[in-house]
């Protein structure tokens, strides 16, 4: 590693103010330390630090996604040939799948990164290592047969209006991720939505209905579902890439929680909001729909994969630890009711962690309030304790 | 007694290089006093190069307070008035006499004397310097009474030395500080121990309120003790005063003369013989290491690891620390080190080994370990500050100068050191303590 170390060394000066590639500074940093762990040391505070880094922490939620990845690769070409009635091994499904997802993936990152080291280089900043989560999670959650030229364009207006315009990293309001996918939903609804999207190279009999579809089509008294429930929780079923399998992201889930990089308050919240609010709907029961129990909402469209990987994201969550419970809380609430009395929108997940991802600074405005009525209490109780000592 | 008031929040760093509990005795060739080290004075230099002082002559005044005196808290010889940048004073520095000489301030039983004269002799011999104001961690007002003065019998730091082996022996110099801070409140004078002390000097404290902490740093933080006790509301004001800092009050009014002597205890991976040195207030720590560091490139810290300066070999300890660290530094660029696995290294974040031993003991370096980014990570500032403060939304409302919101979100009861380890575990690699102290400096601006 020497060799390599030295030769940065070498072409380093060049990158820098006054040299030949002085435009390309960021982009060299951005390779350099990732690379080499720069030899920053403390000059202020702190003589020693933690040895978490932003890399280190974005890195553990690109492993956490990894199974769901992998897994919808499989999944994309399990539900192809199983739609052309065709019976064929392991590695052709793999590889069917994955000349579909892989192709997605690298132009989301591809187009992500080049507009995230573009403003970074503008800005004079070092690139933010935020995008290597955004950039695994928008192919997860896109429909399989998504045309990748659309791909790129939910990417770049992600990245631009999503979250350079408020200032980068950690200033965006909405989960880039989502708003690529919301993007495409509201401009392109055909790709995003139907029967025929969640298959890829669907066979025309086929019916394809996702759970969710066949929920939302449900009349008379129940819903007469095309998968059983093993299956959704497994993620034999189509759907968006990542967001089948319920065990593959149970496992992601695990990482996020043992490591602390994902937030439980905010999981657990969201998980009870759909207990209460899907207990609810049961208990009136008035058509199909409200008839399905609690629990399938865990398991249909892209809940688990909302809640565990979208809802935590810490920037734009809610940010105190009060807030989180809410806020969790009522994405939780609000899936039931996009999902079940919202029958333009038969996933509720994407809009209700978007919606709450806008309230969530109103969240966090009631609990700093309410810290600060407390403190203000406390004064006032002691002037009052202080006047009766004075009169004494 | 009353109950013990338990602390859940908050982080232990487990380091290696203890200090070993002996005590020796080293006599500095020379001390300095470092006006920096007196937030918001203005020195106004008494003395000139070359002069003779004794144990308690005025070294420099406060410009704006100039009942407020720096003495020399040993006789000796200035060598040198050393200026910095738009020649800001910087140190006094003074070589040490060999016997020294003492101005006599005469001894005194605090309760004889009326407030007015208690302050006097504290103003005069110069020790007043010892008694700080909470907020914002200045030399206290002179002739005001506080709402209450606090004293910490305990630190929790990293390596921190031991206040139950530093007091012992000295329990009526102790209990004379404790009087005479007694006499300057019309509040209470809380000593607050740690639930494991066993040291009779601090449990068998009279006129004064005992109050028992237990838990993880920064229990020991007189700050985060205040905050559990009696929280400092706008425009409140309490004093704190150092444990050997009482002890040296007390010797005052005990004795009549300055006591020159503290006790520092000596820490850090890189000595090779800790332990505890009686030495000067001011002392050059050159005796001290010399010879007795390992030969890496090293970081001299005058405090502990989290909330001390940094100093030279050859410096002085500051004025209000008690603890000198030696540590390596960690200028070193390591390939991918971000995605190994990082055994031996040390975090809080369980995306490290680290988590795996909680009993295991760490020699670590000063690398920041990573680059300074947006705050993104949310909730971990929270799970090592134990006060009922929003970190972040404080932390925030300095970086946009917003004073009603810092007033609000209660940065009167903050000092830099208790978001010391804020600023330990912060991914984005901020500077939190300094930007603590920005916030403070600017109210302290506002209010004035």
């Amino acid at each position: 590693m020497k060799s390599l170390r030295n030769y940065l060394d070498k072409i380093k000066p060049q990158f820098q103010k006054g040299g030949k590639y002085e435009k390309l500074h960021s982009t060299f940093d951005a390779f350099e330390t990732f690379l080499f762990v720069p030899p920053h040391t403390t000059h202020v505070g702190s003589h020693i630090r933690d040895a978490i880094d932003m890399k280190r922490t974005m890195s553990i939620v690109v492993i956490a996604l990894i199974p769901a990845l992998l897994f919808g690769i499989w999944n994309v070409g399990h539900q192809h040939f199983l739609s052309h009635a065709m019976d064929v091994g392991f590695w052709d499904k793999v590889g069917f799948g994955a000349l579909k997802v892989l192709p997605i993936v690298v132009v989301s990152y591809v187009v992500g990164l080049s507009i995230e080291f573009a403003f970074a280089q503008y800005r004079g900043h070092e690139v933010n290592e935020g995008f290597l989560v955004s950039g695994m999670l928008i192919p997860l959650v896109l429909p399989p047969d998504i045309p990748l030229w659309m791909v790129a364009v939910a990417t770049a207006f992600a990245v631009i209006i999503g979250k350079e315009v408020f200032g980068g990293t950690g200033m965006n309001i909405l989960n880039p991720a989502l708003t690529a996918r919301a993007f495409l939903f509201f401009a392109y609804p055909a790709f995003m939505s139907g029967d025929k999207v969640w298959i890829a190279e669907k066979a025309d009999t086929f019916s394809g209905a996702t759970p969710l579809a066949d929920a939302a089509i449900a009349t008379g008294g129940s819903v007469e579902f095309s998968h059983s429930l093993s299956d959704m929780f497994w993620g034999f079923i189509p759907g968006s890439i990542g967001e089948t399998s319920v065990v593959a992201i149970l496992i992601g889930a695990v990482i996020l929680l043992v490591t602390g990089v994902g937030s439980w308050r905010i999981m657990l919240s969201v998980i009870l909001g759909t207990t209460v609010a899907g207990l609810l709907v049961n208990l009136v029961g008035s058509n199909a729909y409200t008839n399905v129990p609690f629990y399938y909402h865990f398991l249909m469209g892209g809940f688990a994969f909302g809640t565990v990987f979208m809802a935590t994201d810490p920037v734009t969550a809610a940010q105190t630890n009060r807030g989180k419970w809410w806020f969790g809380f009522f994405i939780g609430v609000l899936v039931v009711i996009v999902r079940i009395f919202n029958p333009a929108y038969p996933e509720g997940v994407m809009l209700a962690i978007l919606l709450m991802n806008v309230f969530a600074p109103l969240i966090d405005h009631y609990v700093v309030e309410s810290n600060i009525k407390r403190r203000l209490k406390r004064a006032k109780a002691n002037t009052k304790l202080q006047t009766k000592v004075g009169a004494v | 007694m009353p109950k013990t008031i338990k602390l859940k929040k908050g982080l232990n760093i487990n380091l290696i290089g203890e200090a070993e509990k002996k005590l020796a005795e080293i006599q500095p060739q020379s001390f300095a006093i470092k006006p920096t080290d007196f937030i918001g004075t203005f020195p106004r230099l008494q003395v000139k190069e070359g002069d003779n002082v004794e144990a308690g002559t005025p070294l420099f005044i406060d410009k704006y307070r100039e009942e407020i005196v720096f003495t020399s808290p040993h006789s000796g010889k200035v060598l040198e008035i050393k200026r910095g940048d738009k020649r800001a004073l910087l140190e006094i520095r003074l070589e040490t006499d060999s016997i020294n000489k003492q101005i006599d301030f005469e001894p005194a039983n605090p309760y004889s004397l009326s407030r007015e004269q208690v302050t006097e002799k504290l103003l005069k011999s110069g020790l007043w310097t010892l008694i700080r104001q909470r907020p914002y961690n200045i030399i206290a007002k002179p002739n005001t009474s506080p709402k209450a003065i606090f004293v910490s019998a305990f630190d929790s730091a990293p390596l921190a030395p031991d206040y139950d082996f530093i007091v012992s022996g000295k329990g009526k110099d102790f209990q004379t500080g404790l009087d005479v801070l007694k006499r300057l409140t019309d509040g209470k004078v809380h000593l607050n121990v740690s639930s494991e002390t066993k040291a009779v000097e601090f449990l068998q404290a009279k006129n004064v309120e005992i109050n028992t902490f237990s838990g993880i740093h920064p229990v020991g933080n007189v700050g985060v003790q205040i905050h559990h006790i009696d929280g400092i509301n706008k425009g409140e004001v309490v004093w704190v005063v150092k444990m050997q800092d009482v002890l040296t009050l007390g010797y005052l009014f005990n004795n009549g003369v300055i006591n020159p002597e503290i006790i520092v205890a000596l820490t850090g991976s890189e000595v090779l013989k800790t332990g505890y040195i009686k030495t000067i207030r001011g002392g050059c720590i050159k005796k001290m290491v010399e010879f007795n560091t390992s030969n890496k490139d090293l970081r001299y810290i005058s405090g502990n690891v989290l909330s001390g300066s940094n100093i030279r070999p050859d410096n002085y300890i500051h004025y209000y620390d008690n603890q000198i660290t030696v540590i390596p530094e960690g200028k070193y660029s390591e390939f991918l080190g971000w995605a190994l696995p990082g055994f031996g290294k040390f975090s809080t974040s369980r995306t490290f080994p680290s988590f795996l031993f909680p009993k295991k003991k760490y020699v670590l370096d000063t690398n920041l370990h990573g680059a300074e980014r947006a705050y993104v990570m949310t909730g971990k500032f929270e799970e090592v500050l134990p006060m009922d403060i929003l970190p972040l939304q404080l932390i925030k409302s300095i970086i946009y100068e917003d004073i009603d919101l810092m007033e609000n979100l209660g940065i009167y009861e903050i000092e830099p050191e208790d978001f010391a380890l804020l600023e330990f575990v912060d991914t984005s690699k901020t500077n939190i303590q300094s930007l603590v102290r920005h916030g403070l400096e600017i109210m302290r601006k506002e209010m004035n």
